[in-house]
């Protein structure tokens, strides 16, 4: 069992290797993000706000940002399994992650977008 | 102006009611959960609440016609479906049929991230939209507290969950909301802060080692409930709550009779036997014959065409029926026939109120005629004097006012006193019978007297009940002047006193026959004498008749003496007189 790890350990590195090469070729990867919102509540329009302003600044140019009024579209908050509202989705890259509230604490998000990672 | 009238009109008369369907609840609830308002289903793990939830929204939609939402914070759908298929409820094609919709809400912390003001909008909206697309009556929430263990601002969550069940009343729907139990607190989070209207609590109480579901109905708003912890069943066809204890005393009472199986026991008993819908108590110490008596009662039952049902717990169907073939009687044949079910439990199975959930099942499924209860003294071991007195008491209820006739045996400790029974509940039954061991001249024999029966003029004498290959007999015991005899002691006094009375009868015998021959004797002297008496008769008359004869030689020697002497002819006149005097002989 020992010498099948130990045989294994190897390329297993180089292939987190390869995937962290690959993710910096691509430009530190391309960002899908969702906001869903619930009407044009004081709350959405500092999210929607919030999540154009620190797209901009930190990832211009790659990302996508789509923004769901759940009021009009109820079927995208089941899709979506949204909870609170505001709640802005990182579809990709992955991991999935859910920010809720009005995104005002933008350190956080950026720590969860890992965007403050190589820093 | 013109909305609140319209509202009033109906809200103000009384509080309305939704019908869940699950059985025994409607009862204790008296019609149902509060409509359009939430209810809080709270309890321990494994309490059943999520069932409970899920069971409304299923009898709802098949049952009432309206559709349910299920919003579950734990399981996902496909799991949901699973586990319900075990009970009976295809998910899956209520959901194709647009009458129930599921709906897995899932936070996990590990992805989430509080970044500033929210609220819980998306849920709300989730909801809504999903009452609206089926037109949903009914909702519930499987345990919105996972909010807390997700979510970590709990004034924005308190805040929200308010307004969460404001707008489900708004919505009219009618709501099932579930919470895990606290330490000190219906529920850990304080939902019952929220849901006020209508509080079920679930409890599965573990007492000497037997776990016991039961449902109590803290608190309803508006409305008379039950108060008592009621026992419930979690089965294959889901949830049943038993609402025993609202039995009250108001059950009919049958003048029609029916034969014990023992035929002189009949006439012990009237002449007729049992009322039907009676209680029979069966009292005795251990090996008297009280089972056979109720196998005898069953079979007798089953002739009848009428359905038994035979809760034994102490022996198994097979030992029961192979036991009853000694004594001659065939149960086998009434249980293929369907006429005859066993319910074999040992009494630690489970608790006693669980014993009467499944009686009370068993019976509401079979439609028996008569049930036996063999032994009621056992159940002791699942529970305190106490708790089986007041479950035999709801038992026995029951079937008086279904109508059945019960047969209850009880097993009395041979030190305690025979009128007495082990578990207190003689003053329940109607007729109490009374086995009793009756030990003497080297050996142990059975006797039976009545002890009491209701109704009915019954025989105040102690029968000797013999058990042979051909049943239960019953014979007249012996009482004379040394007591009341039994077994052997009593076919040995019954042979002595037949041989008195043979003795007796050839002494009568005997004396007739001396009357007889005293009557020849004396006869034959009465006959003796008169043939003395015949002889001396003769001798005497031949003498006469030869005085006679002297006599009238005489008086013709005489005339022919006066012919010759030529006499004159006026003596001879005279003699012709006096011949014509004689002349009788002429």
């Amino acid at each position: 069992m020992n010498q099948k790890t130990d045989a294994e350990t190897e390329p297993v590195q180089d292939a987190t290797a390869a995937f962290e090469l690959a993710l910096s070729e691509s430009g530190q990867g391309h960002y899908v993000l969702r906001l869903y919102v619930a009407g044009m509540t004081p709350n959405s329009q500092r999210a929607i706000e919030n999540v154009q302003k620190i797209c901009e600044e930190h990832m211009q140019g790659r990302f996508e940002l789509e923004i769901i009024d759940i009021y009009q579209q109820p079927i995208f908050a089941k899709e979506g399994n949204i909870v609170a509202a505001p709640t802005l989705v990182k579809e990709l890259p992955p991991p999935l992650r859910k920010f809720i509230g009005d995104l005002s604490q933008t350190e956080r998000i950026l720590a969860g977008l890992d965007l403050r990672k190589k820093d | 102006m013109a909305k609140p009238d319209k509202k009033s009109k109906p809200a103000v008369d009384e509080l309305l009611k939704i019908q869940t369907g699950i059985k025994g609840l409607d009862e204790i609830t008296g019609g149902g959960l509060p409509q359009g308002r939430p209810t809080l289903v709270c309890g321990g793990t494994g309490c059943g609440k999520t069932l409970l939830a899920m069971e409304f929204l299923v009898r709802g939609a098949v049952q009432f016609d309206e559709p349910g939402v299920f919003i579950s914070f734990e399981e996902k759908s496909d799991e949901l479906t699973k586990n319900f298929i075990s009970l009976g409820f295809d998910l899956n094609e209520l959901v194709s049929q647009n009458k129930l919709s599921i709906d897995y809400v899932h936070l996990e912390p590990r992805e989430i991230e509080e970044t500033g003001e929210y609220d819980l909008e998306g849920l709300i909206i989730r909801i809504g939209h999903a009452i609206d697309t089926l037109g949903a009556k009914r909702v519930a929430l499987d345990t919105i507290e996972a909010l807390f263990s997700g979510l970590s601002n709990e004034a924005i969550l308190r805040s929200e969950l308010r307004r969460l069940f404001r707008f489900l009343k708004d919505k009219g729907v009618t709501a099932i909301v579930t919470g895990e139990q606290g330490e000190r607190t219906f529920t850990r989070f304080g939902l019952e802060e929220y849901v006020a209207d209508c509080v079920i609590f679930l409890n599965h109480a573990v007492s000497q080692q037997i776990a016991t579901r039961r449902l109590r109905i803290v608190k309803y708003r508006g409305s008379a409930h039950g108060t008592n912890e009621y026992p419930f069943l979690i089965d294959s066809q889901g949830f049943s709550v038993m609402p025993i204890s609202s039995i009250g005393l108001d059950h009919p009472a049958s003048t029609e009779r029916i034969p014990t199986g023992i035929p002189r026991l009949d006439t012990m008993l009237g002449g007729k036997g049992y009322y039907r819908g009676s209680s029979i108590l069966v009292t005795g110490t251990a090996g008297t014959g009280k089972s056979s008596m109720a196998a005898h009662f069953v079979d007798a039952a089953c002739r009848r065409g009428e359905r038994s049902l035979y809760f034994a717990f102490e022996e198994s169907q097979n030992q029961i029926i192979r036991n009853m073939h000694s004594i001659g009687i065939d149960l086998g044949r009434w249980v293929d026939q369907g006429l005859l079910q066993f319910q074999n439990a040992r009494p630690s199975l489970y608790g006693l109120e669980m014993h009467l959930v499944v009686m009370h099942k068993a019976i509401d499924q079979f439609k028996p005629a008569i049930v036996v209860v063999d032994p009621i003294s056992n159940l002791v071991a699942a529970a305190s004097e106490a708790e089986v007195k007041s479950m035999l008491s709801r038992m026995i209820d029951y079937l008086k006012m279904k109508q059945i006739t019960a047969f209850c045996t009880d097993l009395t400790s041979t030190n305690g006193s025979l009128e007495r029974t082990e578990v207190g509940i003689s003053s329940l039954m109607d007729t109490w019978l009374l086995l009793q061991a009756m030990e003497g001249s080297g050996e142990r024999n059975r006797g039976l007297y009545i002890l009491k029966s209701r109704g009915m003029a019954h025989s105040n004498q102690i029968r000797e009940f013999i058990l042979s290959d051909k049943g239960a007999q019953l014979r007249d015991v012996y009482v004379g002047p040394g007591g009341v005899l039994t077994g052997s002691a009593r076919l040995a006094q019954e042979a002595s006193d037949k041989f008195e009375s043979l003795n007796c009868k050839q002494e009568i015998e005997r004396k007739q026959r001396e009357i007889e021959r005293k009557k020849t004797a004396i006869e034959a002297q009465i006959s003796a004498l008169r043939t003395q008496f015949e002889d001396e008769k003769d001798q005497l008359e031949r003498l006469i008749s030869k005085e006679k004869q002297r006599d009238e030689t005489l008086v013709l020697d005489n005339q022919a003496m006066s012919k010759v002497r030529q006499a004159d002819e006026l003596p001879a006149k005279q003699t012709r007189i006096e011949k014509t005097g004689k002349g009788g002989r002429k």
